[in-house]
């Protein structure tokens, strides 16, 4: 079966946002941050569809267990909800066996950095094309309110009655130091920025992790306010753009400047701060050193990065694979499994 | 004394020395310069999990066996006839697999104080303590002569004494009359980049040949004729490479590529390593981070239109177990290869055992009924993966292969098939449907539903560990799931109408039904062989089929008035055939030693219940 001859021609397709959306009753809680996730993706995609000529049936959306892994159910894609933490080898196996397929991810902050660690890492160590979006409320929402692995230090929970004491993962230094090539964080309900950043995903070569920071509104409600209140917002987030200088603020008077190996906030206008101190954004720059800097930044000391913050060109495990495969059949002189049987040393008996 | 050469109906010779002292090679090159001549062969690598184990020590010895015949050989053989042991330890640890007739050569350079103590012998005298004066013991000292050999080959001192080996083997060729190009053609190719070495090593080995020839230690030599074998082209191979192959096999016949997402681990990574080598036959490998996601890569392959694979041993079975449920509810084909070793745990990596049966048959959450079936030699691995292969696609559903550590590194002479000998394999796949595509709507009489490959337009569909309906639909609705348990399992079971009938080796009724599965078969065979060459009423009925058994089962166990049940493990089959056919008495017989049957013991086993 040939699968590839479904993409020979050249579709034209106009999609909606409607026709992402599958008949299914979205069960997520009322005032859940998962609605507007989901919303902007299926907002997303018609543009993905048009910008990268992909038709609807190439989209599948893989995920393991947990509040945000239902979604493959609301996409009327093809999908594929699996078991807790493997998502990340599921769809490695899928874009592997058909690299045609563009695949969509959606884990949580316990399927992905606690039970799925391992295949996360490795997915972004492999650099395979897939687009992970990381639903990071910081706790364990289906079972019922537990302390998940981004759960801040000394978090009040159903297993930690006392408070955690263990320090949490930041999953953007996770990304880093799996040698990620591209990592982007939101806020649930900034839809806009959220569609941006699932295009510039969509169309990044290789693993692309969003960190979208979700509100649950039972067992976690306001894990993110201090910076994601709409009052607040402008003032402790920055939404950083390639290219464009790290302006932030209501008044867009605040920025981002580097002194002595680290970043520092400063308000232009003020001693001698002028726009061209501030930083410019580099996405694409291979060396991570900034990129790192930025993921760390926390409130109250800084404002919360927002935006893609890494987007860099590295190859891709499925294209590496599929280009070893035609490389060797090419030199092989063995070409079917009668000529394999033969190889090597035989012998006949008459 | 007059050196006479005999003809001999088979041999077995069995290499033995430190881990490092090449004895895995030596036997090989035996037993494929014995198959290319055209003897029937078997052989089984016995070696220790350490690469490198202590120096010297009885846990550091690798052991070679291999048995060779003009008549057709189906085990590599109870006791030697010949041992090459290259220490103190080597003798140790294998003396007691020495027939009394035996030969036993022993390199006199390695017997020293330290390597005597080493071994853990309590005197200087290991022959004496051993009691094995008595056997014809030839000692020579084989890494002098290897140094003497070669002291002209510009080899340093530690390259020289590695070759000691081909010295050994040079000994084993004269003894047995053995012709050396086959070996020369070998060395010629393995070190076509290093002249220097094919000739270093053909040196050593005629070297060893002609000493054997002069000292006249072994009274005579003996020629095995080439075997009465099947007319055809002929090749030796090991289980686990016959597994690989007969999974290239089945793709190929489906024309579905073939994807093996895996993990290494003993006895099973030569599986992923052959395939890996296979890209030119369109072979996706993908060496995972772990067992897990070595299953569950396989199972995104599958979802997204590959033959999907992932081979593994016990333990790594046991990470899987999750998966493979996702893999039945879900209704993805994909086989599963274990090759069984020795357990709980780590267990004894190297060794073989039979003892994953449970495992494959029970090990999972909910009601998870999964095809198992298991293959009963060598060469057989190719037939059981290809038909692994057919099932598991055809049926939508995983299959488990069990094999073993015996089997995957056993090897034998295989009379080459062609493809054409084998059936098509037509996966159900669909490409488009009137009206909305229900992933989970059956055909009526297998129960079998339709594989929609991602990329298809119309056919978008959800697939899931959650319960479904038929439409796939999420349901927890009572009947629904109660319906769908039933289905799936129906599925399985309806699997007996399309396995082959249990066949029985011998008469179809008698006295004693000897019963087994698997890596057995040639131990089971042979005894039940002997027993009747003796004139009693024994016949074998060996499974290959474990879930679903086969039809017939009932109906051949009915016409014996004893059965026996043999396997390495403490009873896990039958103890399946206690609760499938309660109405049949099952003698036993177990082994859980890490090593297989002795055909002396299966034939005493029988004699006892006779």
């Amino acid at each position: 079966m040939q699968l590839t001859t479904f993409y020979k021609e050249e579709f034209k397709m106009k999609y909606t946002a409607q026709d992402f959306k599958s008949n299914q009753e979205v069960r997520w809680c009322p005032g859940c941050g998962d609605h507007s996730v989901l919303a902007s993706l299926q907002r997303a995609l018609p543009e993905v569809a048009e910008q990268l000529n992909y038709t609807k049936e190439r989209f599948v959306f893989v995920s393991g267990i947990g509040c945000s892994s239902r979604l493959p159910y609301y996409m009327n894609t093809y999908g594929f909800h699996s078991i807790h933490g493997r998502a990340t080898a599921i769809s490695t196996g899928m874009k592997v066996a058909n690299p045609n397929l563009t695949i969509w991810q959606a884990t949580g902050d316990g399927d992905s950095m606690a039970i799925g660690g391992n295949h996360f890492i490795h997915a972004i160590r492999r650099n395979i094309d897939i687009n992970i979006v990381l639903f990071n409320n910081r706790i364990y929402g289906l079972t019922k309110g537990q302390y998940s692995p981004t759960s801040p230090l000394g978090k009040i929970t159903k297993t930690s009655p006392y408070g955690t004491v263990e320090h949490p993962f930041n999953p953007g230094a996770l990304v880093l130091g799996a040698r990620g090539t591209f990592f982007a964080r939101s806020i649930d309900n900034d839809l806009k920025l959220n569609q941006e950043i699932f295009v510039a995903s969509a169309k990044h070569d290789g693993c692309s992790v969003t960190e979208m920071l979700v509100n649950c509104v039972i067992y976690n409600d306001g894990s993110h306010k201090d910076f994601s209140d709409r009052e607040v917002r402008a003032d402790r987030t920055i939404v950083l753009r390639h290219g464009e200088k790290m302006i932030f603020g209501k008044n867009n008077d605040k920025g981002i400047v580097l002194r002595h190996g680290k970043l520092e906030v400063v308000t232009i206008g003020e001693n001698g701060i002028t726009e061209d101190d501030i930083l410019v954004h580099d996405a694409h720059s291979a060396n991570s050193g900034i990129h790192s800097l930025l993921i760390d930044m926390k409130f109250p000391e800084y404002p919360v990065a927002l935006g893609v913050i890494r987007d860099v060109k590295d190859m891709t495990y499925d294209d590496n694979v599929r280009d070893q495969l035609i490389e060797v059949k090419a030199k092989s002189k063995i070409n079917c499994v009668d000529d394999l049987l033969r190889s090597g040393s035989t012998w006949e008996v008459e | 004394m007059q050196h006479k050469i005999i003809d001999i109906e088979d041999v077995v010779i069995r290499f033995a020395g430190d881990s490092g002292d090449g004895m895995q090679l030596t036997g090989t090159l035996f037993a494929d310069s014995s198959a290319l001549f055209g003897n029937d062969i078997s052989t089984f690598p016995d070696y220790p999990a350490e690469i490198r184990a202590p120096q010297g020590t009885v846990s550091g010895v690798s052991g070679f066996q291999v048995h060779f015949g003009s008549c057709e050989i189906n085990t590599p053989g109870d006791f030697c006839d010949v041992l090459v042991a290259m220490n103190p330890a080597a003798l140790r640890a294998n003396a007691k697999w020495a027939k009394p007739t035996a030969t036993i050569i022993l390199d006199e350079n390695a017997f020293d104080e330290k390597n005597i103590q080493r071994a853990g012998f309590a005197t200087m005298n290991p022959i004496e303590e051993l009691k094995i004066e008595d056997r014809n013991i030839v000692v020579s000292p084989i890494t002098e002569l290897t140094k003497e050999s070669l002291k002209d080959s510009g080899l340093d001192n530690k390259a020289i004494v590695r070759c000691k080996n081909m010295f050994t083997l040079g000994m084993c060729f004269f003894m047995y009359n053995r012709d050396m190009k086959y070996t020369f053609e070998y060395l010629e190719k393995k070190f076509k980049k290093k002249p220097a070495l094919i000739e270093t090593n053909k040196k050593v080995l005629k070297d060893g040949y002609n000493y054997a020839s002069n000292i006249h230690a072994i009274a005579n030599t003996y020629t095995v004729k080439p075997a009465n074998l099947k007319k055809g082209t002929y090749r030796n191979i090991n289980g686990n490479q016959a597994t690989a192959w007969g999974l290239l096999a089945a793709s190929e016949k489906s024309g579905v590529p073939l994807f093996c997402g895996s993990y290494p681990i003993t006895p099973a990574t030569a599986i992923l390593e052959e395939l890996a080598i296979h890209k030119s036959l369109g072979a996706k490998t993908l060496q995972c981070e772990d067992e897990i996601a070595g299953i569950c890569t396989a199972i995104g392959a599958s979802y997204a239109g590959n033959f999907a694979v992932t081979t593994t041993s016990g333990p790594g079975l046991s990470l899987k177990s999750e998966a493979l449920g996702l893999a039945m509810i879900t209704e993805l084909p994909l086989v599963v290869i274990d090759v069984q070793r020795s357990g709980p745990s780590t267990g004894i990596p190297t060794k073989t055992e039979q003892t994953d049966l449970n495992q494959a048959l029970y090990g999972r959450n909910g009601e998870c009924p999964i095809m198992v079936m298991a293959a009963h030699s060598p060469s057989d691995c190719f037939e059981k993966a290809f038909y692994a292969g057919k099932y598991a696609m055809e049926h939508m559903m995983p299959v488990i292969l069990l094999t073993e550590g015996f089997l995957g590194n056993g090897s034998e002479p295989w009379r080459i098939p062609s493809m054409s000998e084998f059936p098509e394999i037509k996966p159900p796949f669909i490409t488009s449907c009137e009206g909305k595509f229900k992933p989970f709507e059956r055909d009526p009489e297998t129960f079998v539903r339709k594989w929609a490959v991602p990329g298809t337009p119309g056919l978008e569909h959800r697939v899931g560990g959650l319960e479904k309906n038929a439409e796939g639909v999420i349901s927890s609705d009572p009947e629904n799931h109660q319906l769908m348990v039933d289905l799936r399992a129906a599925k399985v079971a309806k699997m007996a109408d399309f396995i082959p009938e249990l066949s029985v080796y011998g008469d179809n009724e008698g006295e004693v039904l000897v019963v087994g599965w698997g890596g057995t078969y040639g131990h089971l065979y042979t005894a039940v062989k002997e027993l009747r060459k003796e004139g009693k009423s024994v016949s074998l009925a060996h499974f290959d089929y474990i879930n679903p058994l086969p039809k017939n089962t009932a109906e051949v166990f009915a016409r014996f008035k004893k059965i026996i049940v043999c396997e390495l493990n403490s009873g896990q089959f039958a103890a399946l055939l206690r609760d499938k056919h309660q109405q049949f008495f099952y003698h036993q017989l177990n082994k859980v030693q890490g090593q297989p049957f002795i055909v002396k013991d299966v034939v005493d086993a029988v004699n006892n219940i006779l």
